[in-house]
């Protein structure tokens, strides 16, 4: 280690210090009346970091002797989730004000499962992967209780918490056969292991169980018991948080270790993100038919996207990690914007979730019901907006990669989970006359709506150029 | 030998799955009576139900002695070892028992260590 390595490091270590600085300064002065500048303070370092790694990243170095990698994989993922979090953080204020949960720990929470999750995407060693996961997985069990005073809410935390300390014992398991039959727990060094010979059965036991837990981690079918649950629970930003950055830090994580330390028996893992992909599209787009609270519906929409998304990988060629990299980053631009009006969702001042009270909303406002009406058409992959173009990716890498059989499968799943998508459209424009909401939207929220809105429909041209950036980050992983 | 992966993996997948539902049908009591139900003390007859509440903050002080233990048990193969790694390890461990102080002067400052 040198002062090289620090310098590597430097963005995980500079908001981990900002962090602690920030507990013990609100800690010992006002306590929660700092609440509002500390979410703005926070914010600013996440998208601060975030320009730093946009503009001063480059190459491909790695520090602690390999367990953390910088590259263009890993900076792609971090300026997603950095960026995220911070849009999200600023749309959880007004909620929390409401709601009287404007605690100063919420940022702080906040940031610090983001350090977590940027250790996920740079991890480069089965220890530091597991350093990842808990510091990011530890905060969010803390947040989806936020809301101490409700049932609802403790019971989510309690059920994220419990099921998640179950998937971090099966991927604990899967490490610890890993490090038993390639003897290292190096990314480089165990495909280097494996590719000195027939693979030994233990390694591909270690395998499964390693994959099992990230599953759960992406809320994959079968592993996305939790999800519908911990997402209806939690208080809609922080479901609303879950939806975005730890999805997007774990599918990277999942990609990079299937292919740097796995790589030599791409077939064998195939397999099993296959089976992934198809359970969590069909499951995803079915069980979501017939919910009737949003955040229940949008957990079910998550995991259908993330069985998308796991198509690209499964397809396990350069394209298909180009399209997985492009799927994420619309996925999260869609849900961001999604989730910026359901936190608007509101009757006299409470939370309305049940999605039939978007009853004729476009009679009401009738710009948000516009907008949100892209946003559900890109959620269901309607080909003018963007959505369409990330699942278009997805399938096309797995056509080529020879697997039209799972491209088949993906467009089956999409036309079916349109329906519950169209639902909405149907019930703010077509549906009956009911009780309406009258949810006012903070500035920033409109904003965010709107914004992500006009992406669906302008990112159409070219993509916002994310195709190329994708792709070098992409190829990065493969060398 | 091609599938086994995913046959190891359809095997736990369904595994899990059904010991997650069935465990709570199996493994829960089926013939209550009221001798079994009842909350049992020994050498007298129970004073109340053994399901009371307890005082949150039992849990907290239990907590925060494993959090202190766990530090206690990172330091000791640390001072054995310290001749071997060097200043780097000496301010790795800094570093750390830092963070722990400072989650610390959180706790303190937070009221988690008054009793009243």
């Amino acid at each position: 280690m040198s002062s090289n390595a620090l310098t590597i490091i430097f963005s995980e270590i500079a908001l981990i210090v900002y962090v602690l600085g920030a507990l013990m300064y609100a800690v010992y002065t006002k306590k929660d009346e700092l609440t509002s500048k500390l979410i703005w303070l926070t914010s600013a370092v996440m998208v601060a970091l975030g320009g730093l790694i946009v503009f001063f990243g480059s190459g491909e170095s790695t520090a602690f002797n390999g367990a953390f990698i910088d590259d263009e994989f890993a900076r792609y993922g971090k300026v997603i989730i950095l960026w995220s979090s911070a849009i999200i953080l600023i749309l959880s204020r007004d909620y929390l004000t409401k709601n009287l949960l404007l605690k100063f720990e919420y940022p702080i929470l906040v940031a610090i499962s983001v350090v977590g999750m940027m250790m996920m995407v740079s991890a480069g060693d089965l220890l530091s992967l597991y350093m990842g996961i808990e510091l990011q997985a530890l905060s969010l069990y803390v947040i989806a209780a936020f809301n101490r005073d409700s049932v609802r809410s403790t019971e989510a935390g309690l059920k994220y918490f419990v099921l998640g300390a179950l998937s971090s014992g099966l991927l604990l398991y899967g490490v610890s056969l890993i490090y038993g039959f390639s003897g290292t727990t190096k990314f480089s060094d165990i495909a280097l292991a494996l590719g000195q010979g027939p693979t030994p059965l233990g390694l591909l036991v270690g395998l499964v169980f390693l994959i099992s837990g990230l599953a759960f981690k992406i809320s994959a079918a079968p592993f996305h018991m939790w999800t519908p649950d911990v997402y209806e629970g939690a208080p809609t930003p922080v479901t609303a948080f879950f939806a975005t950055a730890p999805k997007v830090a774990a599918m990277i994580l999942f990609t990079r270790i299937v292919f740097d330390a796995f790589g030599e028996i791409i077939t064998d893992w195939q397999q099993i993100v296959s089976f992934l992909a198809v359970a969590s599209m069909f499951l995803g787009s079915i069980a979501a038919i017939g919910q009737k609270d949003i955040k229940r519906l949008m957990a079910y929409s998550s995991i259908a996207h993330m069985g998308f998304a796991l198509v690209g990988l499964a397809s396990g060629s350069l394209a298909g990690i180009q399209s997985l990299l492009i799927y994420i980053a619309i996925y999260v631009v869609m849900n961001i914007g999604t989730f910026a009006f359901i936190l608007s969702m509101e009757r006299e001042g409470k939370s309305i979730n049940n999605i039939i009270a978007l009853n004729m909303y476009s009679k009401i406002e009738p710009l948000r019901a516009l907008a949100l009406m892209i946003l559900m058409f890109s959620l269901a992959g309607i080909p003018p907006m963007l959505g369409f173009f990330g699942k278009f990716y997805v399938l096309k890498a797995a056509v080529d990669a020879g697997m039209a059989w799972l491209a088949i499968m993906g467009v089956i799943a999409s036309v079916i989970g349109a329906f519950y998508y169209l639902r909405i459209i149907y019930l703010m424009y077509f549906g009956e006359e009911t009780e309406k909401l009258d949810g006012s939207m903070s500035t920033f929220g409109w904003m965010t709506l709107m914004v992500s809105a006009i992406v669906m429909i302008v990112g159409v041209v070219n993509l916002f150029g994310i195709e190329r950036i994708a792709l070098s980050a992409a190829s990065t992983l493969l060398n | 030998m091609q599938y086994l992966p995913i046959l190891i993996f359809l095997g736990l997948a369904i595994a899990l799955g059904l010991i997650l539902i069935l465990a709570a049908i199996i493994v829960a009591v089926s013939n209550p009576d009221s001798e079994k139900t009842s909350a049992y003390e020994c050498g007298f007859n129970a004073f109340d139900d053994a399901r009371m509440k307890f005082d949150v903050r039992f849990y907290l002080v239990a907590i925060l002695f494993i959090i202190f233990d766990l530090e206690v048990a990172f330091l000791f193969p640390w001072a054995v070892s310290f001749k071997d790694i060097g200043m780097v390890g000496f301010w790795s461990m800094m570093v750390f028992l830092g963070v722990l102080t400072i989650g610390f002067a959180y706790e303190w400052k937070k009221g988690a260590l008054e009793w009243d």
